[in-house]
């Protein structure tokens, strides 16, 4: 039987097209961020640093994203995070750690178009002004009512993860945030 | 008559001329109007009625201070109450209608209790409660009920939208006159992120009809070029029509954007409610003028003087033929000389102070307009419109030394700077003498967390009325101005009859003799005086009537203003929508509905949902005709005969892991946990510090340092946010992880008698037997095509499965089970079903049985207690007194003796009454449904003694007088002994 994301094929248009972008592979892990077994374990399973506070890097399969002081969000293939998952967990066997398959427990958005920041910023505490986040910045934060994480990957266009089970209302709020008429021109 | 004048008007465009109605009665004006100002140029001085005494009301102001003109604007889903016709910007189709009069405008039966006053004083409302006492209800309830309130409350759905938006800046400017500019180009220039916010659709404030020169140029052509300069700064933005609503703590800011007011109809959000972060706020949000308290100064065609000269200069109007203009300063004589060069008629510029000889007046003179020094207005004539003003001696008593004809009067009492900003987060006040006003102290700012100000203030916000003192760096030309004389009443001797005339709140019907008389009754405090006067109550919050009211008030009780002081400054500044504050939350995304990965197929088989938490979950599924209680009784029947199938994918799950978990987990749970093993479930009670029972479920073991927490639909968010707050605050030096892995799962009871073959049928490399996977087992492996976590326990009393795969593949598992479990009548039951089997078997429901002050002793839970545990959470709360108290209400089952269901929350009786002739309770339900399986009412409650009470009958109460007979029963109706769910 077939796999499910949350809203298979979601499409909404406005001052930006909203996309559902199906299953996307999360691992969780939390750990020392500043030990050197997490640095290296990072490394061997995603080829990559640790990110710097409120950061992203993107790698070949995916990207590192710095969640809180203890935990970071690594995007892989979505048939690929068990083996993730059994990547860390044998590079960090010495250490105090929680690595574990997130992918399913969320929804994922792509926001693009040059009204991206706007749509956002309608619903979201957050500074979107270009001098403050772009390409490489991470916020974890809220969106309307319910918790959310994004990052740009150019300037147009933005990523947006939620949990699974308000992906509708997640997905109702940026498509009426991204209404004709309701531009601010404000970035 | 107002009219149109044949020239002028910088904010109108004479080419676009459009239709709006008022009352009914189709007018024209032009773009660029307020609907104040196309009243007027259509001759509707007359717009509503007051509050109380519903006394003829006319357009005072020309800004957000407007008291009087409140219009209920627009149809069915655009209509809304208590709009200010001076703020609303006109709009072709924009249709109006005056409040708060009966049965029309003209004529209005309420105006006799105008003719009552006298018996409606300050304070009538709260004497109505004293006495005489039947009269309240019966009298004066009704009355007023009828009379009070001003415009009609909407009757349809909102059929705009609106929404937030959030921004961050370095510095924030409130107010875009001359002050405002000034500061975003002094800020702008310094490379600051900047935003300008003003409430208007134009800028420049005051200064394009007060005029001045600045710099060699005309100030609006200085605000032209100011424009201009800010417009290429990338790093500054401009907002008009956007007000500066409310400042509060670390900077944070509101804003609301009238976005297509004036363009209704189209697809725009109405308003925007901008969410401001900034680093420092500047206020320039410019100053009110004040009223002067003459008898008769509520007669439409009263207006303020500066509101007079904006009607001509903004937007060619004229308020009138013949305006006498009274004052205490000098401003006002720009009103006389604007009219004068409009061609219109000052017979009298009447001036209570000695001598007149400032630049201004000067001016006046030469035009050859007459000034009175010394002078007052002892009344004014006239009713429904002005029609001329008896003069007196202001040091006198008001007798009349002359009458003057004329159809408006343009009243200045000075000043007051707009300090509401400054003061929402605590920036403090000073009396400025010399100028009459409260003015912000400088070194009493609104502080931030560093301690510094993070509001500052500039211009007429300041008292800094004059051009050259707004900016002292630029060459400014203006006249010089000579100080006011504060005035509070005009004449300073005026006997009550007069006083009684004397309006200080025209919405509210407040008079000067009314703060007196609350003077003299003893109220001292402002604040109280406010409330008893409802002085600054109305819409206005007291723009206008604030600061003579607290003057009339400290001269009564002969202290000094600032003594008296000021009320309280709230935000919003003016009143914004509900639809603004509300934003995007109405309609399907009001509130966040969480949704299971299976929740389509519950819809498309028809489900009723019922909420939980923000969940949805199915209630049941009814077929057909079916009811729903007939559904539940079905569903219940299918799964204890043969196989249910229940969506249990919102149970939390919570993943506990580390060197430290298992004693984390000793801690968070009454029993012992660490001792589990790995590849075994244990049910566990969680207590919150105070003893009472917060949470229950099954934990399961993983590993040697994870465990899997279950924790009820409702408990997974708080409860993983208990933890952390035990770990991060208290025991920081544990090794612990916690991971929220709820919406991982999705997750299905399998549950009835031929659960495990169902899940046999499916293959795959699990053994299910009752030996490889014994009850409170769980395994890891494959059932069918899917990777499953099996769990055996089970909340129903039955064979029971629980069976967990990727939220992915949630909704295939599902109908994969309904396929093979098709031979036995596979049943999706919901959350009723589940509900009444858990109380026939006895186990308790968070939330049904707990309530925030049950401990686990209680229900009879003390087998779930570890004694050999030194510590847990709630351990030491559970051995004070009172939770040890042998009184407390204990957990039994109740049984119907007439097989009907208790009602629920009924309570049981006992002898007697308590000292507030409430009848005696001996204990109350928690539970109570009607067990399809027994065939006869089932509940659960908590009894004085109940345990040591088995078989007595009780007595519960019914809403109605009939009580209901329920025998105390083991709280376990079915299968005691367990046989079924362990095979």
């Amino acid at each position: 039987m077939s796999e499910m994301s949350a809203l298979p094929g979601a499409v909404a248009g406005g001052l930006v097209d909203i996309r559902e972008l199906g299953l996307q592979g999360m691992v969780t892990l939390k750990a020392d961020l500043s030990a050197p077994e997490t640095a290296a374990a990072v490394r061997a399973a995603t080829g990559t640093a640790v990110p710097d506070q409120r950061r992203i890097i993107e790698t070949q399969t995916g990207a590192v994203a710095w969640m809180a002081p203890d935990e970071l969000l690594i995007l892989c293939a979505h048939g690929g995070a068990d083996s993730m998952v059994k990547l860390l967990c044998n590079a960090l066997k010495d250490i105090h750690y929680l690595a574990v398959n997130v992918s399913d427990a969320r929804a994922f958005f792509a926001i693009e178009g040059s009204g991206a920041r706007e749509v956002v910023a309608k619903l979201a505490p957050v500074d979107l002004h270009p001098d403050s986040f772009g390409p490489g910045e991470m916020r974890r934060t809220r969106l309307a009512q319910v918790p959310a994480a994004f990052w740009m990957t150019g300037e147009d266009s933005i990523r947006l993860i939620c949990f699974r089970s308000v992906a509708r209302y997640v997905f109702d709020c940026l498509a009426v945030s991204a209404r004709d008429g309701g531009e601010v021109g404000y970035f | 008559m107002s009219t149109r004048l044949a020239t002028g008007g910088r904010l109108v465009n004479r080419g676009a001329q459009i239709e709006f109605s008022f009352n009914g009665k189709r007018l024209q004006g032009f773009l660029g109007d307020t609907l104040a100002s196309a009243l007027l140029a259509n001759g509707q001085v007359l717009v509503g009625r007051s509050f109380k005494y519903h006394r003829p009301r006319g357009i005072v102001a020309s800004g957000p201070e407007e008291p009087n003109a409140l219009v209920n604007l627009g149809e069915a889903g655009r209509f809304e109450p208590n709009q200010r016709a001076t703020t609303t910007e006109l709009f072709a189709g924009l249709s109006a209608r005056s409040q708060n009069h009966w049965p029309s405008l003209e004529f209005d039966i309420g105006a006799l209790n105008s003719y009552a006053a006298r018996v409606l004083p300050a304070g009538f409302y709260y004497k109505t409660f004293i006495h005489p006492r039947p009269f309240w209800k019966h009298v004066f309830e009704p009355i007023i009920r009828h009379s009070a309130g001003l415009g009609a409350a909407p009757k349809d759905r909102d059929a705009d939208r609106y929404e937030h938006f959030y921004v961050h800046v370095d510095v924030l400017i409130v107010g875009g006159g001359v002050a405002g500019l000034q500061a975003a180009l002094k800020a702008g220039a310094e490379g600051k992120r900047v935003l300008l916010i003003e409430q208007t659709a134009a800028w420049g404030g005051r200064a394009p009809v007060d005029g001045g020169d600045i710099d060699g140029t005309m100030a609006e052509d200085w605000v032209n070029a100011t424009l201009q300069t800010l417009g290429n700064m990338s790093n500054v933005t401009l907002r008009p029509r956007c007000m500066g609503a409310g400042v509060y703590d670390h900077g944070y800011v509101l804003a609301y954007e009238h976005v297509s007011d004036h363009t209704p109809g189209t697809d725009a959000p109405r308003h925007r409610l901008w969410r401001i972060r900034a680093g420092h706020v500047v206020t320039a949000t410019g100053a009110i003028e004040r009223p002067l308290s003459f008898a008769g100064n509520d007669v439409p065609g009263v207006m303020l003087a500066a509101a007079v000269r904006d009607y001509v200069v903004n937007f060619g109007v004229s308020p009138g033929d013949r305006t006498v203009v009274v004052t205490n300063n000098d401003d006002a004589y720009r009103t006389a000389i604007i009219l004068h060069q409009a061609g219109l008629s000052v017979p009298c510029i009447v001036d209570a102070r000695p001598q007149a000889d400032g630049e201004l007046a000067m001016q006046a003179k030469a035009l050859g307009i007459r000034v009175a020094t010394g002078t007052g207005i002892a009344a004014v004539r006239g009713g429904k419109r002005v029609t001329g003003v008896a003069l007196c001696r202001q040091a006198g008593e008001g007798a009349t030394t002359e009458e003057i004809a004329c159809d408006v009067v343009a009243m200045s009492g000075g000043w007051s700077p707009v300090v509401h900003l400054w003061s929402h987060c605590g920036g403090k006040l000073v009396w400025d003498e010399a100028r009459a006003c409260f003015r912000p102290d400088p070194d009493r700012p609104p502080r931030g967390a560093d301690g510094e100000a993070f509001v500052s203030v500039t211009g007429a916000a300041n008292g800094d009325f004059a051009l050259g003192e707004i900016l002292p760096d630029a060459r400014v030309e203006e006249p010089s101005e000579m100080p006011l004389l504060p005035v509070w009443m005009m004449p300073q001797g005026a006997g009550i009859a007069k006083r009684a005339k004397m309006w200080l709140d025209f919405q509210n019907d407040v008079k000067v003799s009314d703060v007196q008389l609350a003077a003299r009754e003893g109220y001292e405090s402002v604040e109280h005086t406010k409330r008893y006067t409802t002085l600054g109550m109305a819409t206005d919050q007291g723009k206008l009537s604030n600061i003579n009211g607290l003057a009339v008030l400290s001269h009564a009780l002969n202290a000094p203003i600032p003594q008296v002081g000021t009320t309280t400054f709230r935000p919003p500044y003016t009143p914004i929508s509900m639809g603004a504050i509300a934003g995007e939350a109405r309609g399907d995304i009001f509130q966040p509905v969480r949704r299971t990965p299976i929740h389509d197929w519950h819809e498309d088989n028809g489900a009723a949902f019922e909420p939980v938490g923000q969940w949805r979950r199915p209630y049941c599924f009814p077929r057909g005709q079916e009811s729903q209680a007939e559904a539940v009784a079905r569903e219940i029947t299918a799964t204890r005969n043969s196989l249910g199938l229940l969506d249990a994918s919102t149970l939390g799950k919570i993943l506990v892991k580390g060197p430290d978990a298992g004693r984390f987990m000793d801690m968070l749970y009454t029993n012992m946990m660490s001792s589990l093993k790995p590849g075994r479930c244990r049910y566990g009670l969680m207590c919150n510090e105070n003893g009472f029972l917060m949470d229950d479920g099954v934990v399961a073991r993983l590993d040697e340092d994870m465990f899997l927490v279950h924790t009820t639909t409702g408990g997974a968010d708080h409860i993983h946010a208990h933890m952390e707050d035990w770990l991060q605050c208290e025991w920081w030096d544990w090794q612990v992880f916690t991971a929220n892995v709820t919406e991982q799962w999705a997750q299905v009871a399998v549950v009835g008698p031929n659960a495990r073959k169902v899940l046999q049928k499916l293959g795959g490399d699990l053994d299910l037997s009752a030996e490889a996977l014994p009850f409170m087992g769980w395994a890891e492996g494959r059932i069918g095509d899917f990777d499953a976590r099996v769990f055996r326990i089970s909340f129903s009393g039955e064979l029971s499965f629980e069976v967990a795969v990727p939220a992915s593949r949630g909704r295939a598992f599902w109908e994969a089970l309904h396929e093979a479990g098709a031979e036995f009548g596979a049943t999706a039951y919901g959350t009723e079903a589940l509900h009444v089997m858990r109380a026939e078997k006895g186990f308790i429901m968070i939330g049904d049985e707990t309530d925030g002050t049950v401990i686990p002793q209680d229900l009879g839970l003390d087998w779930a207690i570890s004694r050999k545990k030194e510590d847990y959470l709630g351990k030491r709360a559970q051995a004070r007194a009172h939770m040890t108290d042998p009184a407390r209400w204990k957990l039994v089952g109740l049984q119907t003796l007439d097989g009907s269901v208790l009602p629920d929350g009924s309570y049981a009786l006992a002898p007697g009454h308590n000292a507030n002739g409430q009848r005696n309770t001996q204990g109350r339900v928690t539970s109570t449904y009607h067990s399809p399986t027994l065939g006869y009412g089932i509940a659960m409650g908590l009894v004085l003694n109940g345990p040591e009470r088995m078989g007595e009958v009780l007595s519960f109460n019914t809403v109605g007088d009939a009580t209901v007979e329920a025998r105390i029963v083991s709280p376990v109706f079915y299968d005691p002994e367990g046989e079924k769910q362990n095979v």
